[in-house]
Parts: structure tokens; C-alpha cells; sequence
């Protein structure tokens, strides 16, 4: 750059201004670029310890139900299939629940009484996840085992205590191997599922309730004016016009229930089995790296690294169909 | 009566009905959660929690796993909070509908809810692996990995609060220094920072209140510890560790520490939030 020395000072201050300018700009960027880091990192450690489990199992590692420290062999079809099928039963429970909030906070509530809910229901989704899990295993787990698995057992499951199986249980096919257990504790898959639907309802309901919001007053108060019920308002416009954020919030809500640790671990009874029985313990990605890693070494070590690699590519891909679902309806209102 | 009319609303009736049941059922079972935990933490609350360390077991109180918490959680916000902050800055101010920024912005958000098990095993790799290493000794846990497990998990956090709130601030404030021929970086730290500085405070205490129940990071990294440590390169004990253990204890007494712990831990959250919604809706009064 040329000087002049009759302008050296301002030129000076130009230059200066301009270099701070760039490191500026680096130390912002550079920054910006530990989030991009992080999540690069954490994939690309996680299939690093785990490159031992997959080299030695290979694609077994994903089908094989086998988990056995003693022989040193490991697959990971009993923690994936825990963490579905409690992610699975969460959502089951979760979506309706908060559908039916949402649609209340946003039609059906007075006025006056939609912000103080909206805003409990948002404080108690800060409530750490750990006091989730000792609810469940203190409170819920023991209530559940007294009051209701005893009725579900007896009346929907194929092994009842009187031995005398339900008509039900006899001529629905599934449903008898679904409720049937004879393990007498409340830990089960099915309990972990309820305690990780009541996590999840906050975030799926506040995300619903933004979104159905965002719906233009005039085409709800069109729908009124041609008659429409309450009812026919929210399904018939507010859902479609919301469709895409609606699915979207789901979608953050299985990537909660899908990666969560603590919530799960206490109440899913920590077995390495399979059992078709909703009512049995088992175990989740999340938990058995909870129980096991800090004993765990060589080969045992490396799956449980391969199993949280596996949830981290799951949770990933569920997280980025969740925001991209979010994204549409922002973009349709111009956003 | 015309039987269509009548359908649809017998339809609506039990559809508004189910809603306010659906409310009422979410609502009940998270003031059962909140009850329980009020209940049996405040039966248990005692002054030996927050005078005597865990070593002594059922006889023992918190006040290691307390401390341990606090610089565990110092470490991880006094990490997370300037990288956040800058971060945030530069998707607000440097990034805003770029490619790579609206990419890094979309990736921040995945971040946000990703497993935090697999922050704790990553930081366990690339911290814990190699201070091992280095000191051919016993696996090195430390506070400090644990601090920057959780600074992971606040970062998106800061980062999110700090880029809706820079791009809540009007542009006629940028045009006015600009045109004074300020330069970009100083309007960035002098005055837009300035600007949305509660907003961004907000951020940092939702981000506080975050971390500070985080368990599932904190195991493979800061571990435990039964003494006391104020070491940040020591093994650590922390509230929701000592929870998790005593939880899973047999003991009676155990389970009276852990809800003890657990009614600490959810009233500083539930006051965090407080907090920073209080400081919002101030400043939102204050802009009007």
C-alpha cells in the first residue's frame, strides 16, 4: 500500500484498523468453527475407539444379540433395540399428550391463563434429567409394580399368576408376549419409556405451541366464519398449515429420548436381554456405556465406543431431519 | 336435530375435553415429579450436607461433591462463555446468510441436543487418553475434563442466545457508528455486545442452569472423588455424580443424601431460570 507522508498518520490508523480488523475477523471465525469441531470430534473419536469392535465384528457387530465380557464377544442388538423400543413408546405416549396441550394452551384456554401454563410447562423442561431417573426409580417404578403390572399381566399378558390366560392374551395375537413377565420389579422397558414420555412432553409441547402460533389469525378466523368447530380449526387448518414444524418438534423429541442417559438408566433394570416383553428389564445405548465403561478395557471398551457411535450417527441424522422440518415453516413465513 | 350438526359436535366436545385432560394429565405428573423431589429433599436436608465430605458415607453430608460441582461448572462456563460469545458474534455480525454461517448455525442447533454421553466419551478421548498417556500412570481423570465436557454442552447454548439477541439489535445503531467511520470489530465489542448484554447474560445462566444436572459427561471424566479436591487436574466428585452412585446404593441413608442432592440441584436450576427469565422481561420493559 503506498504512503504518503503528508496523510502518514490517518494512512497509519487505516492499516491498523484494517489489521485488527482481520485478526478480528479470524478470532470470530475461528470460534465459530469449535461448534463445527465438536461435533466432527466427537463422531470421529467415538468411531476411532470404537475401529477395534468393528474391524473384529463387523457387521455382526449390529445383529448380534450375544454381549458376553466372560468370551470377549459383543453385539449390539440388545442396547439398539432398548433404545428404540423405549424411544419408541416414549413418542407413542409423548405426541398425543402434547398435541392435546398444545391445541389447549393455543385455542381452548382462557387468555389469561395460557402464559402461566405455557411457562411452568417450560421451567420443568430445566429439570435435569437425573431427578427424572430418581423419580422413576424411586417413586414410579415401585407404584407401577404394585398397581398397574399386576392388571396388565393378568389381563393382557401369557403369563398370568393364577395361570388362567385373559381373552385377550388368547386371541390378540402379540399383545399376550408384549404384557407377559414374571419379574417381579417395576425396571422395565415399558416404564422407561413412560418416565422418558413425560421428559420429553415439555420440549415437544412448547415446540407445538410456538409453531401453532405462528398460524395467520385470519385463516383460523376464516374457518370460524364458515362454522368450524374449535376442534375442526385445529385439525383441519392449524395442523396442515403446521405440518412440517409439528413433525419437526416430534423429530427433536426422539433425539432427546434417543440420546438420553440418566432418565433411562435407573428404571430400565440394566439386563443384556432380549425379551419381547415390554414388561421385562433391559438395557439402552446410553445406559449400558453408563454401567459398564469406567470397568470396561480392550475389546469391551472399543464396542461400547462403537455403540455410542452408532447413537451419535442416529441422534445426528434424527436432529437434522428435526431441524430441517423446523426450517420449512420459517421459510414459508419468510423468515 | 340435524344428525351431521350434532356429530360435529359431540366431536368437539370430546376433543376439547381430551385437550384439557392431555393438560391436566402433563401437568399432574410434573407436579408429582417436582413434589417428590420437594418432599423427600427437604426431609432430608441436614447442616452435615454442606459440612462433611462423602468419605464418611451415610454419616457423611455433599460439601466435596458441592464444591466439586461449583469449580466443575466454573470451568465449563468460564470455557464455554468467551468461544460462545465470539462465536455467536460472528454468525450475527460476520456470517449472517453466508453459506458456511447458516451451515454452522443449522449444525449449532444439532448440538444442542446431542447425546451428552457422547461429549463426555469424546472429551474422555481426547483429554483423559492422553494425560494418561503422559503420566504412564492410572487413568487421569480430572475436574478439568469434566469442565470441558460441559463447557461442550453450554457452547451451543451461549452461542444461540448471543446470535438471536446480536440480531434483535436494530441496524440503525450499526449504520450510526459505522458512518462515524468506527471500525467493524470495535462497533462488534464496544457497542453491539453493549446492546445485548442482558440477552446474552441470559444466555450464559440458561446455559449454567444446563449443565448443571448434567451426569451421563461427567462420569467418564471428572469420575469422583470421596474427598475433598479443589484441584482442577484431581478426580472430582460432583452433585449429580454423587446422586447417580448413591441412587444405585442399597442403603436408606444413601437414598436420603441422593434426595437431598437431587432438591439442591433442582432448586438452583429452577432459580437459574427464574433468573435469567426475570432479566429478559426487564430489559424487554425497558426497550419499549
Amino acid at each position: 500500500m503506498p504512503t504518503f507522508p503528508a496523510t502518514a498518520a490517518p494512512e497509519q490508523r487505516a492499516i491498523r484498523d484494517a489489521r485488527h480488523e482481520r485478526l478480528f475477523r479470524w478470532l470470530l471465525k475461528g470460534c465459530a468453527l469449535i461448534v463445527l469441531a465438536a461435533l466432527l470430534g466427537a463422531a470421529g473419536a467415538t468411531l476411532w475407539g470404537g475401529r477395534e469392535a468393528f474391524a473384529t465384528f463387523g457387521w455382526h457387530f449390529l445383529v448380534s444379540s450375544e454381549w458376553d465380557p466372560g468370551n470377549d464377544v459383543y453385539g449390539a442388538l440388545v442396547p439398539v433395540y432398548g433404545t428404540l423400543a423405549t424411544s419408541f413408546i416414549a413418542l407413542l405416549i409423548a405426541v398425543p399428550v402434547s398435541f392435546g396441550i398444545a391445541v389447549y394452551l393455543s385455542e381452548v384456554a382462557p387468555t389469561w391463563l395460557r402464559t402461566p401454563i405455557a411457562s411452568a410447562i417450560e421451567l420443568l423442561a430445566g429439570i435435569p434429567s437425573i431427578i427424572y431417573g430418581m423419580w422413576g426409580l424411586f417413586i414410579f417404578a415401585p407404584f407401577f409394580a404394585e398397581h398397574i403390572k399386576p392388571w396388565l399381566t393378568n389381563n393382557l399378558g401369557n403369563k398370568p399368576d393364577d395361570g388362567k390366560l385373559s381373552w385377550v392374551a388368547e386371541h390378540v395375537p402379540f399383545v399376550g408376549k408384549l404384557f407377559g413377565s414374571d419379574y417381579p420389579f417395576g425396571a422395565s422397558i415399558l416404564v422407561a419409556g413412560i418416565v422418558l414420555a413425560i421428559m420429553i412432553i415439555p420440549f415437544i409441547s412448547s415446540v407445538m405451541r410456538e409453531v401453532f402460533q405462528t398460524v395467520p389469525t385470519r385463516l383460523k378466523e376464516s374457518a370460524y366464519a364458515l362454522g368450524s368447530s374449535t376442534w375442526e380449526v385445529s385439525w383441519d387448518i392449524v395442523l396442515p398449515y403446521t405440518r412440517s414444524a409439528v413433525i419437526g418438534g416430534i423429530f427433536l423429541g426422539l433425539g432427546r429420548a434417543l440420546g438420553e442417559t440418566m432418565a433411562v438408566t435407573f428404571v430400565l433394570g440394566n439386563a443384556m436381554q432380549l425379551s419381547a416383553s415390554l414388561l421385562d428389564p433391559g438395557t439402552s445405548i446410553a445406559s449400558t456405556i453408563a454401567n459398564q465403561f469406567s470397568e470396561a478395557a480392550g475389546l469391551q471398551k472399543s464396542s461400547l465406543m462403537a455403540l455410542a457411535f452408532l447413537l451419535f450417527v442416529v441422534t445426528f441424522i434424527v436432529l437434522l431431519i428435526a431441524r430441517l422440518m423446523l426450517r420449512r415453516l420459517a421459510s414459508k413465513e419468510g423468515r | 336435530m340435524n344428525t351431521l350438526y350434532l356429530r360435529r359436535r359431540i366431536a368437539n366436545a370430546l376433543a376439547m375435553a381430551l385437550s384439557l385432560l392431555a393438560t391436566l394429565v402433563g401437568l399432574a405428573f410434573l407436579a408429582w415429579i417436582l413434589w417428590e423431589t420437594l418432599r423427600q429433599g427437604v426431609g432430608a436436608l441436614d447442616l452435615k450436607l454442606f459440612t462433611k465430605i462423602t468419605a464418611y458415607g451415610e454419616d457423611g453430608g455433599l460439601l466435596n461433591s458441592m464444591v466439586g460441582s461449583l469449580v466443575i461448572n466454573f470451568i465449563g462456563i468460564g470455557i464455554a462463555t468467551p468461544i460462545g460469545v465470539l462465536a455467536g458474534t460472528w454468525l450475527a455480525e460476520y456470517a449472517n446468510r453466508t453459506k458456511l454461517g447458516e451451515s454452522i448455525r443449522f449444525l449449532n442447533d444439532i448440538l444442542l441436543s446431542a447425546p451428552s454421553i457422547v461429549m463426555g466419551l469424546f472429551v474422555y478421548t481426547i483429554i483423559v487418553l492422553p494425560s494418561t498417556a503422559l503420566t504412564h500412570g492410572s487413568t487421569s481423570f480430572s475436574g478439568f475434563a469434566g469442565g470441558v465436557a460441559l463447557a461442550l454442552i453450554a457452547l451451543p447454548v451461549i452461542v444461540r442466545t448471543t446470535d438471536e439477541m446480536l440480531r434483535l439489535v436494530p441496524s440503525t445503531l450499526r449504520e450510526a457508528a459505522l458512518s462515524l467511520g468506527v471500525p467493524q470489530w470495535k462497533l462488534t465489542l464496544q457497542i453491539l455486545i453493549r446492546a445485548a448484554r442482558s440477552g446474552i447474560i441470559t444466555g450464559v445462566l440458561l446455559a449454567l442452569a444446563r449443565i448443571s444436572g448434567e451426569t451421563a459427561p461427567l462420569l467418564f471424566t471428572a469420575f469422583g472423588n470421596n474427598y475433598m479436591a479443589v484441584n482442577p487436574l484431581e478426580k472430582m466428585s460432583s452433585l449429580p455424580q454423587i446422586i447417580y452412585q448413591y441412587a444405585n446404593d442399597p442403603g436408606d441413608a444413601m437414598h436420603a443424601l441422593a434426595w437431598a442432592g437431587a432438591f439442591v440441584i433442582t432448586m438452583f436450576v429452577l432459580l437459574l431460570s427464574l433468573a435469567s427469565r426475570l432479566i429478559l422481561s426487564r430489559t424487554k420493559v425497558s426497550h419499549d
